[in-house]
């Protein structure tokens, strides 16, 4: 993947309907150049796998998806041995010597490629996606390291795998944990914030066809205001494109009290939060 | 170039910001891709490169304005000190500033607030600056003063009526859209006095020259702030480090079991063999049945301990999240349970506001007795302790040269998984004075000092737990 400038990188998003600001368009050009992973980190909804997914469109790559969860291990992130097929092939000629067969059962044929061996033996470059990396324990943490640093895996029985091509890889992190130093240093950083109200409004636009600018401008002035407020859970990108949306069908065109009052709930979702939100805002 | 990157990193490296040699190389490797003059892509660049975790970004933010401020600024600001014409302008005396047409700056002001021009606004915070701040050339000053004289005479109150009235088309306008309207001008005049800042910033740097106000801007990070002496605001930055904190502690307490699942399921792997002619392939594991801590933390929420005290509620709040066996107490002079304040979903505002209401902790006149509380505490929930129970005592252990009756503290030790004691007050402070700390100490599993945000951090890391005790 190779961008001429920041500048073409935003281009590039943009043509996917994500919108960049000046710090991740910055971020992915550098990541591009560098060859280097980047580690995406910010509140749920933001749009970090949403870059992802733009980037790999942008770039026509494809996008290998590591979905992490606790208890992911190397069997499920890296690689497996099919020891089922294994044990049937042993059985299947009992009267080979050991020899042969050994050499045979470690092949090719029974590996179970996992997403980040896909990624790494794809020969076209591929853009792989590490999502929640906060997710896994920290000592699953470790086996993205060789991968991150040098784009390579050790099979003890194949040898070391180098990558055909190298990927673009992306991790996101809603910060739930604080990530080990050794991944952190690996990675380049970017923190995507919610937006400004002037993006959020162009991301609105870019989003919600039909939607009028008086319209948007009151939804971004709302949500910042909301946003302002000490709430367990403030309202996403996601679900302001979900309230706008929520708007236009029920073709309000003015926001009000009463109507601010009776979409709460697609922007809030805790109780207390509704609560305290229609309080504030005197509902 | 070079020279400035490794002086900046240096600061950073200074306020205490972890900065490896990994990183300083990529950084100099990165911004060899940038263009000349390109700030904006330079301080991403850097930002990517050095800082890997939020709580950074602030100091990050101060070290970059100042390290860089006129080398790549918007309008080229010379660097070498005494020759920025605008030092020495006309604005060192109070009567001179009549001379200058105040309202016409005032009116440029509002232009470029109302019209959002960032541009507009820059140079008109920069020509309130040469005429406003009466910047002297030489005085050892973090800038605060000079902001503060800027927006007095400017008089921001006035200026937010003129753009309220400005913006307010009609007057009509409901509750709801006057608040609205406010938090508009509100970031608007927020924007201004941000470039206010920078500019002065910049003019302080051109004449100390970057290592000297580097030196006076240094703040604490938020992770070495004294939680003693916390102001609001970091209490609040504070909050946000906390959840991953309350997570690793849960981890630690949980002593999660090694292998990923349980003992083999011997029958249930037979049957599954029957599908490859007899040959377990797919071994089957029973569930492993997760250890589920109970914590609870008991603590000490008197006058003296009023910002620390609020700090460990939060993060009593905090926990409550992740432990579904968490039971909270807090004591002054007795004690009182508070857990059902923190229940799931409730913000922490409200159950700080019903903890210092409506619990019982004082009996007497409200100065800490811990010997009645732990006496209490004893009585009222001695039996309710388990081999599984760790306890978590939060509190100076100042006891205003009461009885100590630390026997009850021991009987409780006895009865407990792990009695942990954590101590707000620098060590050397410990039993000086009216503080006991070394009688409670001796029944205590573990005491450490935790004065800071990265000590709670060390103790989270390093916790080990004894084994079940026997019950005695």
């Amino acid at each position: 993947m190779e961008f001429e400038s920041p500048q073409a990188v935003a281009d590039a998003l943009r043509s996917q309907h994500y919108l960049p600001d000046d710090r991740i368009a910055q971020v992915v050009f550098l990541a591009a150049r560098l060859r280097k992973p980047i580690l995406v980190e910010g509140p749920a909804g933001v749009g970090k796998t949403e870059l992802a997914k733009a980037l790999a469109a942008a770039t026509r790559q494809p996008l290998v998806r590591l979905q992490c969860y606790e208890g992911l291990d190397e069997a499920k992130a890296l690689y497996e041995w099919n020891y089922k097929k294994q044990l049937l092939r042993i059985q299947a000629d009992a009267d080979h010597d050991w020899e042969s067969i050994e050499q045979d059962i470690f092949s090719e044929e029974f590996l179970l490629e996992r997403p980040l061996l896909h990624a790494i033996r794809s020969v076209e470059p591929v853009v792989l996606l590490i999502d929640e990396v906060d997710r896994v324990e920290v000592e699953t943490e470790a086996l993205l390291l060789e991968i991150l640093s040098d784009f390579q895996v050790s099979i003890p029985e194949l040898g070391t795998i180098e990558a055909a091509s190298i990927p673009t890889v992306l991790l996101t992190s809603n910060n739930t944990r604080e990530l080990s130093e050794a991944l952190k240093r690996r990675c380049l950083f970017l923190h995507i914030d919610y937006p400004e109200p002037a993006r959020e409004k162009q991301i609105l636009e870019a989003r919600v066809p039909g939607l009028s600018e008086h319209l948007a401008n009151q939804i971004t002035r709302v949500v910042r205001s909301i946003r302002n407020l000490d709430l367990k859970k403030s309202p996403s990108v996601s679900e302001t494109i979900d309230w706008a949306r929520t708007l236009l069908a029920l073709s309000i065109e003015d926001i009000d009290e009463a109507a601010l009052g009776d979409t709460l709930h697609v922007l809030l979702k805790y109780q207390a939060d509704i609560e305290k939100a229609a309080k504030e805002l005197g509902t | 170039m070079i020279g400035t990157l490794t002086g900046f990193i240096d600061e950073l490296r200074d306020v205490g910001v972890p900065v490896s040699m990994v990183e300083t190389i990529d950084a100099m490797q990165a911004v060899e891709t940038i263009e000349l003059g390109d700030r904006t892509g330079l301080k991403e660049t850097l930002r990517a490169t050095l800082i890997k975790n939020l709580r950074h970004e602030r100091a990050f933010e101060t070290a970059f304005d100042i390290y860089f401020a006129n080398v790549l600024g918007p309008q080229g600001d010379p660097g070498v000190p005494g020759e920025s014409p605008s030092l020495t302008s006309p604005s060192r005396s109070d009567e001179k500033v009549d001379d200058f047409d105040l309202d016409a700056l005032l009116e440029s002001l509002l232009k470029a607030m109302e019209n959002f021009d960032s541009e507009g606004l820059r140079s008109a915070a920069r020509s309130a600056v040469d005429q406003l701040a009466g910047i002297e050339p030489g005085r050892p000053v973090g800038g605060t003063y000079y902001l503060y004289r800027t927006l007095r005479r400017l008089d921001m109150a006035a200026l937010e009526a003129r753009l309220a009235e400005t913006l307010a088309a009609d007057d009509d306008l409901t509750d709801f859209e006057r608040r609205l309207l406010q938090e508009d001008i509100a970031a608007r005049l927020d924007e201004l006095r941000q470039e206010i800042q920078d500019e002065i910033r910049r003019r302080l740097v051109a004449d100390r020259g970057r290592d000297a106000v580097a030196r006076t801007l240094r703040k604490p990070m938020i992770e070495d702030v004294d939680l003693m002496h916390a102001t609001t605001l970091e209490l609040a930055e504070m909050e946000a480090a906390i959840g991953p904190l309350t997570r690793k502690l849960a981890a630690r307490l949980a002593r999660r079991r090694k292998r990923r699942s349980g003992r083999l399921d011997f029958r249930k792997t037979v049957r599954r063999s029957l599908a490859t002619g007899g040959v377990p392939a797919d071994p089957q594991f029973r569930h492993p049945r997760p250890h589920r801590p109970e914590v609870w933390l008991v603590c000490d929420i008197s006058g003296s301990m009023a910002t620390f005290s609020r700090f460990t509620l939060q993060f009593t709040h905090a926990m409550s999240a992740q432990f579904s066996r968490l039971r909270s107490f807090a004591f002054v002079d007795t004690v009182d349970e508070v857990t059902d304040y923190f229940g799931p979903g409730v913000d922490f505002g409200s159950a700080l506001h019903r903890v210092t209401t409506e619990a019982e902790v004082v009996w007497m006149d409200g100065h800490s007795d811990y010997g009645n509380s732990f006496e209490t505490f004893l009585a009222r929930y001695g039996t309710q302790i388990t081999s599984r129970t760790t306890i978590i005592i939060t509190g100076d252990a100042r006891n205003n040269y009461r009885p100590t009756r630390d026997n009850a503290l021991g009987d409780i030790a006895k009865q407990a998984r792990a009695l942990i004691w954590l101590n707000p007050e620098p060590s050397s402070y410990w039993d000086t004075g009216d503080s006991t700390m070394s009688q409670y100490g001796r029944h205590c599993d573990s005491v450490h000092e935790v004065r800071t945000l990265a000590q709670l951090e060390s103790f989270v890391e390093g916790l080990s737990l004894p084994g079940q005790r026997a019950i005695v």
